[in-house]
């Protein structure tokens, strides 16, 4: 298994907001974490990148990357597989990038922090750009210099470029247009196509994790209350609050011929 | 038949920008829904706050039963902030935070002397059942409030000054969709209850669906198609809605569909294209469209839409015609 997370529990003082059984997420796999505000998705992520601690958090169990304990591991290790095996991206992804630096800083920056020759950093970066479907040229912008499409594009790319074996994406389709966003969908798609990379998508959209996602989970109050198959959990809900969350969702009528 | 509300050519720029180029629609008396929909960059918000009259035009009229809103002074401009109020996406940022929420209520019903002084307590416990919370309600602060209950409060807080029409700006789209369900359901009630008219603008299609009678879809500030909102979303005259149409992910397997796909990011709307603003990303652009400006116009019984092709649109399969 790519990524294994055990008997995870993560708690804030006396506060435990995550105990999460088991979750795995195979390479090539795309599994959906969905759930509503302050379920523990967003911990859940940062827990997997080694971070929750930093943002007070008291985590225990186990977190496996291709077999290796991550919870617990020294920090040197850490900041090597964060970025670099394990890429994470967010909801604001112009927020999530130094805005001083041009976005080919940035990647050359990401690159040689990982140990690739300027040459080398050069060609990864101009590769990934392609593979995302974005012009060469975006490497002079600065980050507020991009559309909302574009930056996540940008940071997908950063992810391909470090050659991430596992892509944490947490609501990062929420905050785009429609259109943008069946446009990332797709390319989250492709990238598993072609780089068999494992994709954590969190999301609290549950129409999207439809389209995307192999496996889902949902998770209310800091447990999995529901898990499966994508189909099987969003068209036959065992849980009552799948059920209610899956009723929630408002759908477009009109036009529908059933 | 006078419309509520009215506009006419409205015009509102920024700098270079035209955020919204020459708007014309009615809103009539409610219960009624109107439908702004769009993506960023449309301008829809834009025009929610040139109809209130928090961004000035720089052309065009925007009407409000029947008076010229530029217009207004005094006790009429008075009424008219009574008459008209909005409800925004973040209720966090417009409750002042340091007021409870009584006081926050009270001070709308007081302003506008809506009640007699004496029956201030009992019209904010009423307008807070009226939205589905309780008087204990009245001594909390807002962030004692989860989104759903502030959104709820911002509601109250529009309707304690018994307004006629309000604009809803992406009112449910920072809610978890639980809530947000519970919030569409209050407002639908509110509608019929209060013969309310709705200006929503909203990228969401569904929720426009549950709220709107009639939709307009706006890109780059102008209107390119309006219309009954079933018909507008089951049968799409104008490419651009189709787009937008087929780039909303289904939950349900049966009503996917083929997307319909747009190239690139939308222009630059200080240098709009010549011709159909939407022509760059249109799968079915021809030599017509870089140059001519397709007007607004009938294509069917009570829908407009600003296409060449809007007729061929209609009639054919468009994921056939624009493959």
């Amino acid at each position: 298994m790519k990524l294994a997370i055990r008997d995870l529990e993560i708690g804030f003082g006396d506060r435990r907001v995550v105990e999460l059984a088991e979750l795995d997420v195979a390479a090539g796999e795309i599994v959906g974490l969905v759930g509503e505000s302050g379920s523990g998705k967003s911990i859940t992520a940062l827990a997997v990148l080694g971070l929750a601690e930093a943002a007070g958090a008291r985590v225990t169990g186990s977190i496996e990357l291709d077999g290796r304990e991550l919870i617990g591991a020294p920090p040197s290790q850490l900041r090597e597989i964060r970025g670099s095996r394990i890429a994470m991206i967010f909801q604001h992804p112009v927020s999530a990038f130094n805005p001083v630096f041009r976005v080919g800083e940035i990647f050359l920056r990401a690159l040689r922090l990982h140990g690739a020759s300027r040459a080398k950093a050069v060609e990864r970066a101009r590769s990934a750009l392609a593979e995302v479907l974005l012009p060469y040229e975006l490497l002079n912008r600065y980050p507020h210099q991009l559309s909302g499409g574009q930056a996540q594009r940008v940071a997908v790319a950063l992810a391909v470029a470090l050659r991430a074996e596992v892509l944490i994406a947490d609501e990062a389709t929420s905050a785009l247009d429609v259109t943008v966003q069946a446009e990332i969908v797709e390319l989250l798609a492709r990238l598993r196509e072609l780089e068999g990379i494992a994709i954590l998508f969190i999301s609290h959209d549950l129409a999207v994790v439809g389209q995307l996602c192999d496996r889902v989970a949902v998770m209310r109050e800091g447990r999995i209350v529901e898990t499966g198959r994508t189909e099987r959990v969003l068209h036959a809900p065992q849980d009552p609050y799948t059920r209610e969350l899956i009723a929630a969702v408002p759908r477009i009528t009109a036009g529908r011929t059933a | 038949m006078t419309a509520l509300l009215s506009l006419r050519d409205v015009e509102v720029t920024f700098g270079p920008v035209r955020a919204v180029a020459g708007v014309s629609l009615d809103v009539p008396e409610g219960p009624y829904g109107v439908g702004v929909v769009g993506e960023s960059g449309s301008g829809k918000t834009t025009l929610g706050r040139a109809v209130l009259r928090l961004v000035r035009p720089a052309a065009g009229v925007v009407a409000f039963a029947g008076r010229d809103v530029a217009r207004l002074r005094g006790r009429e401009l008075k009424s008219f902030r009574g008459d008209a109020q909005i409800v925004f996406q973040d209720p966090g940022g417009t409750l002042d935070p340091r007021m409870r929420v009584g006081a926050a209520l009270g001070e709308a019903l007081r302003v506008h002397d809506v009640v007699p002084r004496a029956q201030v307590g009992a019209r904010i416990d009423a307008l807070l059942e009226e939205v589905g919370l309780e008087p204990a309600h009245t001594s909390r602060f807002p962030h004692q409030l989860s989104g759903g209950q502030r959104q709820r409060v911002a509601i109250a807080r529009g309707l304690a000054v018994e307004p006629r029409l309000l604009v809803l700006d992406e009112p449910t789209s920072a809610l978890d969709v639980t809530v947000q369900a519970r919030i569409l359901a209050l407002f639908e009630r509110l509608r019929d209850e209060r013969r309310l008219a709705y200006l929503l603008i909203s990228h969401n299609l569904a929720v426009v669906e549950r709220l709107c009678d009639e939709t307009v879809v706006l890109y780059l500030g102008r209107i390119v198609e309006q219309g009954r909102t079933e018909e507008v979303l089951a049968r799409p005259a104008h490419p651009y809605t189709h787009a937008l149409r087929s780039a909303v992910p289904e939950l349900d397997l049966a009503s996917r569909r083929q997307r319909v796909v747009v190239s690139g990011p939308p222009p630059d709307p200080a240098d709009p294209p010549p011709g159909c603003v939407f022509h760059p990303r249109c799968p079915l652009a021809a030599d017509v469209c870089r140059t001519d400006v397709p007007p607004l116009r009938e294509v069917a019984p009570g829908r407009l839409a600003a296409c060449h092709f809007a007729e061929e649109v209609l009639a054919e399969d468009f994921v056939a015609l624009s493959h």
